[in-house]
């Protein structure tokens, strides 16, 4: 997590040719981790936007957003992962995903880059990761420098209603 | 689907719609050329394109109809009643196979052989014996069939939303209205068909959700404008909004449909209907371009249908009944819509036998929602109201067409969930009026934004009763020590709850921005049904207008909130649910027939009782339950008075005697104070009118707790001791404090020269203490068992009592078998048996042999019951 990847996104053009086996993915962090999700499951990332929480509301569910007068529910990424609440006063980052016609925000702790990796180089979770990692992680990627978890976004998104 | 199929199949489905008004149209006016042109039209239309299509089937029936349709257009047959009924079943036929075309796209299997040959029976002027079968009776299994049709008298009521008649969603064209509003006029709606276009509800959501942004971020600019103040934007921004705005109003109308659309089933449908039941039926329209929000036309189409079908059914006489009191042979619906103020208001009106209050009070009173006194006093249109309790249908025999178990409860039901109202008014003997008034659009609601534990929230205007700043010394006041109780409102004590807590929201003393959070107790009054609550928050902002949205899925189970918004400032906020609230809080006046009903009862909830706690004397606080209390007063000293030994104070007309609620409460020295604190609480009871008072020193608090006596006792007054909010309390006996009030309090308060012998049988002395007193009070002679064997020894004794209540859960012989017991022989076989429980077990409780079951401790519902099973003894 190099400083000058910090709030901006550097697309990073998909050859042609590779493009069956590749697969584009927004690099992100939550709690000092390294993840992915697909870049084509985010439809925007929100970066200053209000949650206002919603009372009585699970714990997984930070609040709404007003995203351009749509109302979208904000989810407590960390809290769905089971990490330490985010410190009050850290800048939440909103990736905005569609599921079943919602809108939702996934609110995560900071978006680096779109890195497209050859979807043959995936690898399986590393079966001592926690069991709730197991559950939202869909794989693996090395990278050269560390690894990337990839996030399932539909069950992150999928809660008990 | 194929883009040229959908098309077809929504031009077909609103030709159907059409079709139908014509042809019953066509039935009343036989010669009208106009109607007969415009159902060739149709027909030939629909014909046509299914050729080009490859519809066979649809197009052999299509053609058949069409033969006999140009036959008649041409004059060269004319028009009789089977004809049209066979003309209908050929339209249901149709209609049928564009159904099914639009759930699998292909053709439904069969074949209509029967139907085309009757059809071309009839274009070549014969009328064979098997086309009587096709006609209207046989028409109905048709589209009753049929999933997609016309919702027949099956589905009118089913509150889930039918498919509609035109799948793929769009206005249809208001011609289709013109036609219900005009019916003389038919040849109009071809121009007006020129001058519409389908456009997706999805297209028109959307520039809704852009509009209500678009005014979102000219608020802002506004705001920002008017702090920067530059003086060359004004103009240029003040058009701007001006646009904005009609923008906006101009989007809400796409929104909105002429009510027409949903009338357009209601004459094929009072047509069947009439036929049905052998009864002539004019159904008059008046007001069907009357626009309102699709939104809420779908919510009243079922309700509007079932009324409709109330008046043909219930309303309107047969012709013979209606010529022997002198009305023409054919009866009048009525129905109109109009536009007043932000509202719709739509009337249905027959000229039908009215509404017999006689009967409806009768059976008000053998059904055991009011007593025959009640009654007397209540006004006819009071009684009439009883209509809309569930289950009270008027039809003296059940018909198939109305009677299956919904009613007119759920039209109000339904009406009141959108906001509207529904009255009743009715002549005996000249007809029935209902008037129904709703908003224009559920979208758009005026509503209160209240603020709580540093956040704010809506709750809908419509509900609002009053808000009301309680003050320390005033006439309204909140009693109470920690955490809010009740509210002293005009004499009438309302239930308050804390919005913070309620909400679960920490208490906050300062803004996010740093800014202390000025609160002061407010009180929003809310009515849900008959009930009324008090919600307290921290301070009232303003009225807005809001645009309602719908909470997220993962949002829906929360049943505190009715939807979500973004205020104009830009923020998103929460719309409170009153009627979810008032469920929450036990407050809903619907819940204690619920309760009976419901098998789902939360069961921490059993074995608990509302206590009202209050100080005394000295000593413990004490401890009563809320529900034997009628009123909570307020005297100042100077109004009690001394009567020989007694104190007593007029009330309401009357002089009611007050004794202390302990002993160590000296009241003459109380009566020798003077000044603004000497003024004393005084927990009214009454019987029959007759007020006694118990004074206490304060009011602390209500609490539910458990209905349990940790240590018994036998000091005189009270029951026992129990922990009530983590501190030791004193029960109180009630009974013995009434009777020192009023020595003959129990014997006086019943003018019935006849004290019925009741048998009590509960293991729970608490329990025993508390029912025993309140049925005494009733007027009952009691005798207390605490035990089923007990009882049971009773009766072998020979003693003989005219009703038995009993517990269920007891140690040894349980109820259930006590009732088992007593209906299995001997003298108590036949006595009305009350079951008293905590839990749900309704039917476990009448196979035992039971006559009624009571939730502990429902006061009112055990006397009402009692009085129903030893009147229905009298009466037997």
């Amino acid at each position: 997590m190099s400083a000058h990847h910090q709030q901006s996104i550097h697309a990073t053009p998909v050859r042609a040719a590779d493009h069956l086996q590749e697969e584009g993915f927004v690099t992100l962090t939550l709690g000092g981790m390294l993840c992915g999700v697909p870049v084509l499951a985010v439809r925007e990332v929100v970066t200053d936007s209000k949650i206002v929480r919603v009372p009585l509301a699970p714990d997984a569910i930070a609040g709404n957003i007003n995203l351009r007068g749509r109302i979208v529910t904000a989810i407590d990424t960390r809290c769905r992962l089971g990490l330490e609440p985010a410190p009050q006063t850290a800048e939440r980052v909103a990736l905005v995903a569609e599921m079943d016609g919602a809108l939702y925000a996934l609110l995560i702790d900071q978006v680096l880059e779109v890195l497209s990796l050859r979807t043959d180089q995936i690898e399986e979770t590393p079966s001592n990761l926690s069991a709730t990692w197991q559950t939202y992680s869909k794989g693996v990627y090395r990278l050269s420098e560390r690894l990337m978890v990839v996030l399932d976004i539909e069950r992150l998104l999928a809660l008990p209603s | 689907m194929d883009d040229l199929l959908a098309e077809f199949l929504t031009e077909c489905s609103e030709s159907l719609a059409e079709l139908d008004l014509a042809v019953v149209r066509l039935e009343r006016t036989p010669d009208d050329r106009t109607t007969l042109s415009l159902i060739f039209r149709l027909v030939h239309t629909i014909k046509g394109t299914c050729g080009f299509l490859g519809l066979p089937r649809l197009e052999k029936v299509a053609h058949a109809s069409e033969t006999v349709l140009d036959k008649l257009r041409t004059g060269s047959l004319t028009v009789s009643a089977d004809g049209i009924g066979l003309i209908l079943a050929a339209l249901d036929r149709i209609r049928l196979i564009v159904d099914t075309i639009n759930r699998i796209e292909a053709e439904p299997e069969g074949n209509d052989a029967d139907l085309i040959a009757q059809l071309n029976a009839l274009a070549e002027g014969r009328m064979p014996e098997a086309a009587m079968v096709a006609a209207p009776k046989a028409a109905a299994p048709g589209p009753a069939t049929s999933p997609a049709g016309i919702p027949m008298p099956e589905t009118t009521l089913a509150l889930e939303r039918s498919p509609t008649i035109a799948p793929p969603p769009g206005a249809p064209p208001p011609g289709a209205a013109a036609v219900a509003a005009a019916p003389d006029h038919a040849p109009e709606n071809a121009v007006a068909r020129g001058q519409t276009i389908r456009v997706s509800v999805e297209v028109l959501e959307t520039l809704m959700t852009l509009v209500s942004e678009l005014v979102l971020t000219r608020n802002q600019f506004l705001q920002q404008l008017r702090s920067s103040g530059s003086a060359e934007l004004t103009g240029p921004v003040q058009r701007l909004s001006h646009l904005t705005t009609e923008l906006q109003e101009g989007v809400m109308k796409t929104r909105m449909q002429p009510i027409g659309n949903v009338w357009n089933m209601l004459p094929r449908q009072v047509r069947d209907l009439a036929h049905d039941l052998g009864k002539r039926v004019d159904l008059v329209m008046f007001g069907a371009d009357t626009e309102l929000d699709r939104q809420v036309l779908e919510l009243i189409k079922d309700p509007l249908t079932h009324m409709i079908r109330n008046s043909a059914d219930h309303g309107l006489e047969g012709p013979d009944e209606r010529i022997r009191a002198g009305k023409p042979a054919t009866g009048t619906i009525t129905l109109s819509a109009r536009h007043e103020g932000g509202h719709v208001v739509i009337e249905i009106e027959d000229d039908g036998r009215g509404i017999d209050v006689r009967k409806i009070a009768e059976k008000a009173v053998s059904r055991g929602l009011v007593t025959p006194a009640q009654i007397e006093a209540m006004s006819d249109t009071d009684i009439r109201a009883f209509i809309f309790q569930p289950g009270f249908s008027t039809a003296a025999a059940i018909t198939s067409v109305s009677g299956r178990g919904v009613g007119m409860d759920v039209v109000r039901t339904n009406i009141e969930q959108i906001g509207g109202l529904i009255e009743l008014h009715s002549v005996l003997g000249q007809g029935s009026r209902f008037l129904i008034k709703i908003p224009l659009t559920l979208a758009i609601v005026s509503a209160l934004i209240v603020g709580a534990a540093g956040e704010r929230f809506a709750i809908p205007q419509s509900s609002v009763i009053e808000v009301v700043s309680p003050e320390a010394n005033a006439a309204t006041r909140i009693e109470t020590i920690d955490g809010a109780s009740v509210l002293r409102l005009r004499e009438h004590l309302l239930p308050l709850i804390r919005l913070g807590a309620l909400l679960k929201l920490p208490e906050k003393c300062y803004h996010d921005d740093g800014q202390p959070i000025r609160k002061t107790d407010t009180v929003a009054v809310i009515g849900v049904g008959n009930a009324k609550l008090g919600l307290i928050v921290d301070g009232v902002f303003d009225t807005e207008e809001i645009v309602v949205k719908p909470v997220a899925n993962v949002l829906r189970n929360i049943p505190l909130f009715g939807g979500n918004t973004i205020l104009e400032d830009g923020a998103v906020i929460m719309i409170l649910d009153p009627t979810g609230i008032a469920r929450h809080a036990g407050l809903d006046g619907a819940r204690k027939d619920e309760a009976r009903a419901t098998q789902d009862e939360d069961p921490s909830q059993t074995g608990r009782i509302d206590m009202l706690l209050v100080r005394a004397g000295i000593g413990a606080p004490k401890a009563l339950p809320l529900s034997l209390i009628s009123r909570l007063e307020t005297f100042a000293a100077e109004r009690l008075e001394r009567t020989g030994d007694r104190i007593v104070a007029q009330y309401r007309g009357d002089l009611m005697p007050i004794v202390a609620l302990d002993g160590t409460i000296d009241l003459a020295d109380r009566l020798s104070q003077t000044g603004a604190k000497a003024a004393y609480p005084v927990l009214v009871f009454e019987n029959g009118g007759k007020p006694v008072g118990l004074l206490v020193d304060e009011i602390l608090d209500v609490v539910n707790t458990e209905a349990r006596i940790e240590l018994g006792t036998d000091s005189e007054g009270k029951l026992g001791v129990a922990v009530i909010a983590d501190k030791a309390t004193d029960i109180v006996d009630v009974a013995f404090w009434l009777t020192r009030a009023s020595g003959n309090w129990f014997k006086n308060a019943v003018e019935k020269s006849h004290r019925p012998r009741l048998l009590l049988v509960d293991d729970s002395s608490f329990f025993r203490q508390l029912v025993a007193p309140s049925l005494a009070a009733a007027g009952y002679d009691v005798t207390v068992a605490d035990s089923a064997e007990k009882a049971l020894a009773l009766r072998d004794a020979g003693r003989s009592f005219e009703a038995i209540v009993s517990d269920i859960e007891m140690p040894g012989m349980d109820g259930f078998c006590f009732a088992r017991e007593i209906r299995g022989g001997g003298r108590w076989a036949d006595l009305p048996l009350v079951a008293l429980t905590g839990s749900n077990v309704v039917q476990e409780a009448r196979s035992a042999g039971f006559t009624d079951t009571i939730r502990k401790f429902e006061r009112d519902t055990l006397l009402l019951s009692l009085e129903q099973c030893l009147s229905h003894r009298i009466a037997a």
